[in-house]
């Protein structure tokens, strides 16, 4: 009898991007949903209209390539990208800001780089910085809170024809209808000289890091840590990104606790638990052994913090992911674990 | 100094894996029957193949000598049942190319006629060491464990012997051999041990299986207890794979780990096979050379999975016929276990020294590989490699065919166990990329040797040609020395002078010619050169 041959091992796989992909989909829900309840439908046409694009970008481009669109699609990783720039994108942006992020994540960040585990740095994020360099308005259209309404909510209809045709309700221009996160408000209004203390007593602050945010944030934290059990991510990254971030915001807050937003603010609000655990930890664009995640994490942390403080913009996870994204190759090189035998004597 | 650890350590990385060693256990152990004909490869191990020391048409007798082995690195073989040699020639072995090898082929003449082989060696244990080894080489043993490597040469490690270790943690799933050994002759594998053991000069031994045999670990403790032996330690090491690796599992017992590049002699440690060390019980208690070993044959390909005790050149296709025949859901046949054996192309292929186990499986168990897609660098194989590398980084560089940066990377610290394609969520056959590089590398390196001897060559025949012109010119300026010489000596015996002077040229030249052979064709020895190169 004869039979076919392989290489070994012969066991049944016991893992799959598509599934890993799929996970962090999936872990993502506690907090879009979050994020939902507190600024409105906004934000479920981003996450359509990112998604969307991004999956017929990359469909396009594997077309052009020549290359076969049924597997690269399948393994969800152009949909997660989507599905990452909605998340960071302002609700109320009109509709053509989530489709430009999205098809230039996937067509220029990560096709043109020979497509998926080729790209240098993290699609999402080269698709959020191209928009916040390029449409800085555009990027700042984030409603009030559910909660924090002096006026008007809108709803769904609303909602839809602001976005796709920028008319505002009767009686409402766009500047009435948004308001500054508290990250962006509490860098300005540092910026005026008002004392740490004076900014957090304010509403928009919330309970320790900002009204709704710090929710938004513990539901990505809960979704990470899941994602961590399911051994999806490691904890590296997000370990040394938290720690770091929080050990330099800790250090200048006890120096001079007027001009220094405290560390519990850092660390949960704007982009911090969803850069943590759903954006440093993309594998292809992060560093990849042990000692080096720690490194890689540790310096968008410090970078978040810089950028944060002293940077032109209110958030930050995106600019020190890319930055941190040029350094993973040299990490990995100067990380490489000690190799068994290798032991000094 | 190595000294066993109280507790066992859980070894670095690896799988915990099913086990499915159950259901080949189910019936006792049992002899396959003696097959009418037995391919014998004559290169079963590691090291150079046997020399045929047999004639086709010749009679032999089980155990006689039919390969005759000249180097030290190397193991006689045997013929594995009596009867007529019909054939020496190439026959498909076991090899991931499905390679041919020289093999002897017996027609078995059913009786097992038995050779006195001069093997037994009644008071072994207190016989000098070099004729233990001596022994154990006349009876082809190697190391039953996988590499096949010759054990008599792993009972000479040429310094002092803290300790010797008995591999008995089969760790690949299915692979039951060395468990049915343990439960059903216990007392050979102690008194092989204590063989090895003396002629080792062992100051400790201790036997390591993984915890998930009990059974086997009783039987062995109830062997000690009945020869009343105390020196011998059993040690359970947790079950994970690859803790049989011999580098794991001196890391799990001693907490030591061998150097790169490096062998566990460097510790002062020596590593056998449990099932080697049975073998040279009988070889040295019974007088029987590795004629047979134990296989398990398993998977849900085969009706009835045991072990059998086979005798090598043993078909693959009458075992399974002896173990109940194919089942319908067959669709693949490997040797060794499901992480690291061998792909086979057919079932008339022989069983060889180290076939430990023949698994055939079925569809669910060894499924057709799933299309590879890209690295998306995440690190699972990094975490599963007992080896601590960087299973990642290395498939990049070997892709790239990048093989200095792929050696930075210790490419071969890489035990090519398979945890990290096992875990590999893009479904890349990893250890295969590894053995890509490694093969490229020993031939980039063979290559370059070759190159360098050619230079070599070339070098001396350069120095060669240059001392010859130097002779040469040293002999004309001498014989225009002498012209000038001769005619200041006037015209009286001018002419008699000059016809002896043309007789002395005529001589010098002669001579010259048959003292520098070659310079008259230096073209030759070029050819030569570039032809070897």
């Amino acid at each position: 009898m004869d039979f076919p041959t392989q290489s070994s091992p012969y066991l049944p796989a016991s893992n799959d991007v598509g599934q890993l992909m799929l996970r962090v989909s999936l872990a993502l829900v506690p907090g879009a949903l979050c994020l939902f309840w507190f600024f409105g439908w906004g934000v479920v046409f981003n996450l359509v209209l990112s998604a969307l694009s991004a999956v017929l970008a990359e469909a396009a481009i594997l077309a052009l390539r020549g290359r076969p669109i049924r597997p690269a699609l399948g393994d969800g990783s152009a949909l997660l990208t989507g599905l990452l720039l909605a998340l960071a994108l302002p609700p109320l942006a009109p509709w053509w800001i989530p489709v430009l992020g999205a098809a230039f994540a996937i067509v220029v960040a990560k096709q043109l780089f020979g497509g998926l585990g080729y790209n240098p740095f993290n699609p999402a994020m080269v698709g959020f910085v191209v928009l916040i360099i390029s449409f800085p308005l555009q990027m700042t259209l984030w409603p009030p809170p559910t909660g924090l309404h002096e006026g008007h909510a809108l709803d769904l209809g609303e909602t839809f024809r602001l976005i796709f045709s920028g008319a505002t309700p009767d009686s409402h221009t766009l500047d009435s209808l948004t308001m500054a996160t508290p990250l962006d408000s509490a860098k300005t209004q540092l910026g005026l000289d008002y004392t740490w203390s004076e900014i957090r007593a304010k509403p928009l602050y919330g309970g320790f890091a900002g009204y709704g945010w710090e929710w938004i944030n513990l539901a990505y934290l809960a979704g990470g840590l899941w994602l961590w059990r399911k051994r999806v991510i490691q904890w590296q990254i997000p370990v040394a990104l938290l720690g770091a971030l929080g050990a330099t915001a800790l250090l200048f807050h006890i120096g001079d606790s007027d001009t220094f937003g405290s560390p519990l603010f850092h660390l949960f609000s704007g982009a911090t638990m969803l850069g943590a655990f759903f954006i440093a930890t993309d594998p292809v664009s992060a560093a990849t052994t042990p000692r080096g995640r720690l490194y890689y994490g540790a310096g968008i942390g410090v970078l978040t913090y810089v950028i944060r403080t002293w940077g032109g913009y209110p958030d930050a996870i995106a600019f020190s992911v890319l930055l941190m994204n040029m350094a993973a190759p040299t990490i990995d090189y100067y990380t490489q674990p000690r190799v068994f035998g290798h032991r000094d004597k | 100094m190595v000294d066993l650890l109280q507790q066992p350590l859980d070894i670095v990385g690896g799988l915990r894996l099913a086990a499915n060693k159950a259901q080949s256990l189910r019936s006792p152990l049992r002899a396959a029957p003696i097959p009418e004909r037995l391919i014998v490869p004559l290169g079963q191990h590691i090291g150079d193949p046997a020399e045929a020391s047999v004639e086709v048409g010749q009679q032999v007798l089980t155990g006689q000598v039919i390969g005759r082995s000249l180097n030290y690195i190397g193991a006689p073989v045997h013929a594995p049942a009596s009867g007529t040699v019909c054939d020496i020639g190439d026959y498909p072995v076991a090899h991931p190319s499905g390679l041919k090898a020289t093999c002897v082929v017996i027609q078995s003449d059913g009786q097992d006629r038995r050779a006195e082989t001069g093997l037994r060696m009644p008071a072994a244990l207190a016989a000098d060491p070099a004729d233990i080894r001596q022994r154990v080489r006349d009876a082809g043993i190697v190391g039953l464990g996988g590499a096949g490597f010759p054990s008599a040469v792993k009972l000479n490690p040429g310094r002092e012997v803290e300790l010797l270790v008995i591999n008995a943690a089969e760790c690949e799933p299915y692979i039951s051999c060395d468990e049915a050994l343990m439960c059903a002759r216990p007392e050979e594998v102690i008194a092989g041990i204590r063989i090895m053991q003396h002629a080792l000069q062992a100051r400790q031994v201790v036997i390591g299986l993984e915890d998930n045999m009990p059974a086997a670990f009783d039987c062995l403790k109830r062997g000690l207890e009945a020869v009343g032996e105390t020196a011998i330690r059993i040690m359970p090491v947790p079950t994970v794979y690859p803790a049989g690796g011999e580098k794991q599992l001196i890391y799990a017992l001693t907490g030591e780990e061998v150097p790169s590049q490096g062998l566990p002699a460097d510790l002062g440690i020596v590593c056998h096979n449990v099932g080697t060390a049975a073998a040279v019980a009988r070889a040295l208690g019974q007088g029987e050379p590795l004629i047979s070993r134990i296989v398990t044959v398993t998977g849900a390909g085969v009706r009835e999975p045991c072990n059998l005790e086979v005798r090598i050149g043993t078909p693959i296709a009458e075992l399974v016929a002896a173990c109940g025949g194919y089942s319908d859901q067959v669709t693949r046949l490997l040797m060794g276990g499901p992480m690291m054996g061998i792909s086979l192309t057919s079932d008339r292929l022989p069983v060889i020294k180290t076939t430990n186990c023949i698994l055939a499986a079925s569809d669910a168990e060894a499924p057709a590989p799933a299309a590879a897609r890209p690295c998306i660098r995440c690190g699972k194989c990094a975490e599963v490699c007992p080896a601590y590398l960087l299973p990642q980084q290395l498939f990049w560089y070997a892709h790239a065919r990048d093989f200095d940066k792929v050696q930075d990377y210790n490419l071969f610290d890489c035990i090519e166990c398979g945890c990290c394609a096992q875990v590999c969520p893009s479904h890349i056959p990893l250890v295969q990329y590894y053995r890509f590089a490694k093969t490229e590398i020993w031939d980039l390196e063979r290559q370059r040797a070759r190159a360098d001897v050619a230079r070599q060559r070339h070098e001396f025949r350069l120095e060669r040609l240059e001392r010859e012109k130097q002779a040469l010119e040293a002999r004309r300026a001498a014989a225009k020395k002498g012209l000038e010489t001769r005619e200041k000596s006037g015209d009286a015996d001018a002419k008699k002078a000059e016809i002896a002077a043309a007789l002395a040229r005529v001589q010098a030249r002669k001579s010259g010619q048959a003292a520098t052979p070659g310079t008259g064709a230096p073209d030759d020895s070029a050819n030569t050169s570039k032809a070897n190169r």
